[in-house]
C-alpha cells in the first residue's frame, strides 16, 4: 500500500494543490456570475478536493489532504475515549463503595519519535482514568497509573493501540 | 421551536453537564485515598466540564450573536494543552519523592523497576570500589 512512499514529496503536494486551485477558479469562471463571491470559490474548491482525491492515484503520490483527515480521525478517535473513559470514571467515583484498585504498570509503545510519544501521552493523560507518571530515558517505556488496574487495563491498552495507529497515520 | 431555542436550549444543556462534571470531579477529590487517584479527579473530568462549559458558550454566541469567540476555542486548547502536563509532573514528583501509593493499590511496576535500578547502582558502585582497592 506504502509502494509510492517517498516519491510524494513537497512538490507533489504543491502540484495538487495547485491543482485544486484550478478546478477551484475554473468552477468560479463557469459559474460566470457578476462579482466574485468567496462562497462560490470554496464550493469549488470542494469540489476540487473530490476530484483531486479521485485522481491522485494517477500521480503516483498520496493524498495531499491525507494528513489533515488523519489529524481530524485523531480528533474523534480522541473525544469519544474521552467520553467513554469520563463514563466510566465517573461511576466510580460516585459508586457507594471505592471498589477500585489503582496500580502503576509499564507499556512500552512502537512509537518512535519525541513528537509521537509527546502526543501519545498527552492523549492518554487527557483521558480520564489514566495519567502517565514516568517515561523512560529512551523515550519508549511509559509508566501508566491506572484509576482500577483490574477491570480496566485491557480496554486501556485497546485504547493506547487505537491512539498508537491513529497517530502513526498523521506522522508517517 | 425555532433554530434559536434549539441551540440556546442545546448551550444550556452543555454548560450544565460541564458543571454537574466539575461538581463530580469535586466529589472525587475528596474522596478518592491518595494523591494519585486523586489527580485523576482533579485534571481529567475538570477537562471535559471545561470543554463542556466553554463549548456551549461559544455555541450561543455563535448562534444568538453572530459572533465567532476565538477566546472560548483557544481556552479550550490551552486548557488541554497544559492540564495533562500539570498531572504529569504532580504525580511524577509525588512518586520520586516518595509518596505512598493507596492501601487499595494492587501493584507498582514503577517502584519495581526503580528499586532494580538502584541495585543495579549499587552493584555497581560497590565494584568499582572494589576495583579501586585492588588498584591501590
Amino acid at each position: 500500500m506504502n509502494k509510492f512512499r517517498g516519491t510524494g514529496g513537497t512538490g507533489a503536494t504543491a502540484a495538487q494543490f495547485l491543482l485544486n486551485l484550478f478546478i477551484a477558479f475554473l468552477w468560479m469562471l463557469l459559474l460566470d456570475e457578476d462579482k466574485f463571491r468567496v462562497t462560490t470559490f470554496a464550493a469549488g474548491f470542494i469540489v476540487g478536493i473530490f476530484i483531486v482525491f479521485f485522481m491522485h492515484r494517477f500521480f503516483g503520490t498520496q493524498f495531499y489532504l491525507r494528513r489533515m483527515f488523519a489529524i481530524v480521525k485523531l480528533m474523534f478517535i480522541f473525544i469519544s475515549e474521552l467520553v467513554k473513559s469520563s463514563w466510566s470514571v465517573i461511576g466510580q467515583i460516585l459508586s457507594p463503595k471505592l471498589t477500585i484498585r489503582p496500580g502503576i504498570f509499564r507499556y512500552d509503545t512502537v512509537l518512535e519519535s519525541e513528537g509521537e510519544v509527546t502526543t501519545l501521552s498527552l492523549l492518554l493523560t487527557l483521558t480520564p482514568g489514566s495519567v502517565v507518571m514516568e517515561v523512560t530515558e529512551d523515550g519508549r517505556g511509559l509508566y501508566i497509573h491506572a484509576m482500577d488496574i483490574e477491570s480496566s487495563k485491557q480496554a486501556l491498552i485497546v485504547q493506547l493501540k487505537n491512539f498508537e495507529k491513529a497517530i502513526m497515520e498523521v506522522t508517517r | 421551536m425555532n433554530a434559536d431555542t434549539i441551540v440556546e436550549y442545546t448551550a444550556a444543556i452543555l454548560m450544565v453537564t460541564g458543571g454537574l462534571m466539575s461538581l463530580v470531579s469535586a466529589i472525587g477529590l475528596i474522596r478518592l485515598p491518595d494523591v494519585y487517584t486523586r489527580s485523576h479527579a482533579a485534571t481529567k473530568s475538570s477537562t471535559l466540564a471545561v470543554l463542556l462549559t466553554l463549548l456551549g458558550g461559544f455555541l450561543y454566541f455563535w448562534a444568538l450573536e453572530r459572533f465567532i469567540s476565538v477566546r472560548l476555542l483557544l481556552g479550550i486548547l490551552f486548557v488541554f494543552l497544559t492540564a495533562p502536563v500539570a498531572g504529569h509532573v504532580i504525580i511524577r514528583a509525588a512518586h520520586r519523592s516518595g509518596v505512598k501509593l493507596a492501601d487499595i493499590s494492587k501493584k507498582d511496576e514503577l517502584a519495581e523497576a526503580k528499586e532494580r535500578l538502584m541495585e543495579e547502582q549499587n552493584l555497581e558502585r560497590l565494584n568499582r570500589e572494589k576495583k579501586n582497592d585492588s588498584g591501590v
